[in-house]
């Protein structure tokens, strides 16, 4: 029953590994906004006129 | 589609009701010619999907923006203050986008490229009403960028604060103190186990290791996350009084002591679970009611408010110029309607000037050539030009509205606060009792004093009530902003729920301004004079000025000389070579217009061209359908009351309307309508009043609860309390019943709590207090108030039908 001194401290460190991640997540504006991710999947993406190549993807400006 | 309260066909844009004779297209119908538009904008690129997500997610687009009101964008140093990141071939910009409200606002700004080649991407950041734009400078500026949004219907506020460098970001602080007291929580928590689990007291190592490593967890959660509490009990005890922060912080600090004694000294495991348990709960409540409250426009800055460019004159003639810009010397040029933006003497023109954003008194004061002008004054006749003297300072413009938000906002201090009343009770109860638990056991058992002294304060914890109120409020204001009534905080529910008298304001309130539709009888305009009469008329912020300058749109706005507003009786100008009267007849005409304060017919707008009377506009007053439905749904006991600043030709109408209880008051001067308001006050009613934001503003700081009421949630309003979106205004009686509802949700989940408390304290002065126990009721009774309030306040919504 000893080993829980190695299992207690080893089981801490796997939660601290979670909070730094919350921690990051938040960091990185993944908390700003909780409306838009859920409705942006549902959009439809149509054909635009004029356009040679509509699935053309450009990285979002997301800079603050 | 089709309205059914009024059976009028709807704008497939944007959702107002279309008159006779409006534009179709395919087999759509619109209200105006703008709405049809946009329609015809989105259909050709590909964008329907806009309206397929949401009901006429549109917004309005018969009243269009000056043309030239984004020039100063094509300025390249205040375009690079702007942008966010600029390289040859790409250009950032976040624009600040108030009117974003639905899913279809979403759609259609992240598919902006779909409009225009040169924009490359957009984002939303839909809970700050904000679009993240890519585009390419080459193909697009920035300038063509805040017009195409324009005319989709998202014109951008852009404001002081965007010039000087960007908006400080969204408190972040809360999740990461939320997160960390979590984490401390759970697995302090999951530590006490073994002990409340019979852990033999033979394992004493295992005991001190879960002991000491709950210690030290425990430490993060009093040392950082629960930092606010302490320095806002900390800033009321410098101001020599106790807020409801202050018991909290003191059961935390004897919990965290005596567990700590406890600890140290080996004799027991102490109370480290409840302690991070209590600083995770309120931090979840809190948190809950900041995202309800990012929602509202309250939220927003003051120096939003500002003027970003304004007309400075210089040698070659007016040139728009952004704020920061303006030095001491310099002669701008203010437009009727427009703010002051530094404090100046008038060089030409005579002015009108209302303070209302500074004083609260919109009431206007005349100013003549050479007087002073100060920064925060709205000009309300013709155009002047005021010598700068005093540059923009920014810090005195968030000074204004520092001073003004410092004296309205100030939502724990209410000292008549029915939540801080009762905390401040509970904390001497506490108090009390602890005493008198202490001196009993001093007496008759000497060692059980400290156990139950300090048990008595940990775990009579004002927390459940404090949750209790402000989930509770949370909800209720959550629930009312997703229903279009915008409150400022929640001690604005308290008084809606308690007002006795409701005051309306007539034209704008009670009537509607957007689809007046002025009748035209006399000598036939020519587009000439059609110009001359619609410039003139835009001149003024009056909604019958505004209806007859929208009815006659034309091309361009042509300029206005010598424009006056003689308040009740009219407007004039000369404009294209002629010279306009806009008003009552007497106005018009010239005969009896000193001491004729009545005028004949308030709706009815009389022209004047050149000194002859050429005909007359007749606008219906046309009431916001439903209104006779809706007021008998007040509840009982509510008494009414109208101020208009119109003649009483419309008394038996109203009077049929309201009930026969109603009293009507016409020609009311804003003042006035504040006085009245007043005496209404000293008689003991509690008034709630509805009125225009802007012309209303000192009559709505008066009262108890102003609501101010909007087209667009983009006019923020200092003097308001709440802002009601226009189209909602059917929905008063069931938000009045909400928030009547709210004080009786609070008072049984504060029942529910004290019940807790009082199981609690039979254990704590017994001085039995085990830490199990604690563990147990202080989750059980956060979660339990938690599931009861939101339960109840969401069955009330559904069944008062919000």
């Amino acid at each position: 029953m000893s080993v829980i001194f190695i299992l207690l401290p080893a089981s801490l460190l796997v939660a601290l590994a979670f909070l730094c991640a919350f921690i990051w997540s938040v960091k990185d504006h993944q908390f700003d906004d909780e409306f838009s991710p859920p409705v942006r999947i549902l959009f439809e993406d149509g054909p635009v006129a004029g356009d040679e190549d509509p699935d053309r993807v450009h990285p979002n400006p997301t800079t603050i | 589609m089709a309205d059914p309260a009024t059976s009028k066909t709807l704008c497939h844009h944007c959702g107002i009701a279309c008159g006779p004779g409006s534009p179709r297209l395919e087999d759509k119908q619109f209200c105006c010619e703008g709405c049809k538009m946009v329609y015809k904008l989105l259909s050709d690129h590909g964008l329907r999907g806009y309206y397929s997500y949401n009901k006429n997610p549109g917004l309005n687009r018969r009243s269009s923006v000056r043309e030239d009101k984004f020039a100063f964008l094509d300025e390249e140093k205040t375009a690079a203050t702007l942008l966010t990141f600029q390289s040859a071939t790409e250009s950032h910009i976040r624009f600040y986008l108030p009117q974003i409200h639905c899913s279809s606002c979403l759609y259609l700004l992240e598919n902006l490229r779909r409009l225009d080649r040169g924009i490359l991407s957009s984002r939303v950041d839909f809970a700050g009403r904000q679009a993240f734009v890519a585009f390419d400078p080459r193909l697009i500026s920035l300038r063509k960028v805040a017009d195409l949004l324009t005319t989709i219907g998202y014109e951008p506020c852009i404001s002081l604060k965007d010039l000087a460098g960007g908006q400080p970001l969204a408190s972040r602080e809360k999740l990461y103190r939320l997160g960390i007291a979590g984490f401390c929580f759970g697995n302090i928590m999951l530590l006490s186990f073994p002990e409340y689990l019979g852990l033999s007291a033979a394992d004493t190592g295992f005991r001190t290791v879960f002991r000491w490593t709950a210690l030290a967890l425990s430490l993060p959660v009093i040392g950082y996350a629960a930092q606010p509490f302490f320095l806002s009990a900390w800033s009321a005890i410098r101001k020599r009084f106790l807020n409801i922060d202050a018991p909290i912080v003191f059961a935390l600090l004897v919990t965290f002591l005596r567990s700590g004694y406890e600890v140290l000294t080996a004799t027991g495991s102490g109370y480290f679970d409840s302690l991070a348990g209590i600083v995770f709960f309120m931090l979840a409540g809190r948190y809950l009611q900041d995202r309800t409250q990012r929602r509202l426009a309250f939220d927003r800055d003051y120096t939003a408010y500002f003027p970003v460019a304004v007309t400075v004159i210089q040698q070659g003639g007016p040139v728009s110029r952004t704020l920061p810009e303006i030095r001491n010397g310099d002669t701008l040029l203010i437009h009727s309607g427009e703010l002051i933006p530094a404090d100046g003497i008038i060089t030409k023109g005579a002015a009108a000037i209302d303070y209302s954003f500074v004083t609260g008194e919109s009431f206007p004061v005349p100013k003549e050539t050479g007087e002073m002008v100060y920064a925060g004054g709205r000009q309300s006749d013709g155009a002047i030009e005021v010598l700068v003297i005093r540059e923009v300072a920014q810090s005195y413009l968030t000074q204004l509205w520092e001073r003004q938000e410092f004296r309205q906002n100030m939502p724990a201090e209410q000292p008549g606060s029915f939540t801080n009343r009762l905390s401040r009770s509970f904390t001497w109860i506490v108090m009390a009792i602890a005493v008198s638990a202490g001196t009993y056991w001093s007496l008759h058992d000497p060692g059980r004093t400290f156990p139950s002294v300090t048990a008595v304060l940990i775990i009579a914890c004002p927390c459940a009530l404090l949750l209790s109120a402000t989930f509770t409020n949370g909800n209720i204001l959550r629930i009312l902003a997703g229903n279009g009534c915008f409150l400022r905080h929640a001690q604005v529910i308290d008084r809606v729920a308690a007002a006795t008298r409701i005051v309306f304001d007539k034209t704008g309130t009670l009537t509607e301004s957007e689809s007046l539709e002025p009748i035209y009888t006399g000598t036939p305009l020519s587009d000439l004079e059609k110009a001359a009469v619609a410039a003139t008329a835009a001149q003024s912020t009056h909604p019958l000025s505004r209806a007859l300058s929208r009815h006659l749109q034309s091309a361009g706005m042509a300029q206005v000389h010598a424009y006056r507003e003689v308040t009740g009786h009219g407007i004039e100008g000369s404009s294209c070579g002629l010279s306009v009267r806009i008003g009552a007849r007497s106005f018009v005409t010239g005969r009896g217009e000193a001491g004729s304060h009545v005028p004949d017919d308030a709706t009815r707008i009389y022209v004047g061209i050149d000194g002859r009377l050429t005909g007359v506009f007749d606008c219906a007053n046309h009431y916001r359908p439903g209104i006779r439905q809706w007021i008998r749904r007040l509840p009982a006991g509510i008494r009414l009351t109208v101020l208009s600043g119109d003649g009483d030709n419309e008394r038996t109408r109203l009077q049929e309307l309201l009930g026969p209880s109603a009293d009507l008051r016409f020609n009311c001067r804003p003042d006035e309508k504040s006085d009245h308001i007043r005496a209404l006050q000293s008689h003991g009613e509690i008034v709630m009043m509805i009125g225009d934001g802007l012309n209303d503003a000192a009559a709505l700081r008066q009262s108890d609860a102003g609501i101010a009421l909007s087209d667009a949630t983009c006019q923020f309003t200092p003097a308001s309390d709440g802002i009601l979106d226009a189209s909602r205004l059917h929905l008063l009686p069931a938000f009045i019943k909400l928030c009547r509802a709210n004080r009786r949700i609070i008072k049984g989940s504060f029942i529910l709590s004290i019940l807790y408390n009082l199981i609690g304290l039979y254990f704590a002065v017994r001085g039995q207090l085990s830490p199990l126990i604690a563990a147990i009721l202080m989750p059980a009774s956060s979660l339990s108030i938690l599931l009861v309030t939101y339960g109840a306040s969401n069955l009330a919504a559904r069944r008062f039908r919000l």
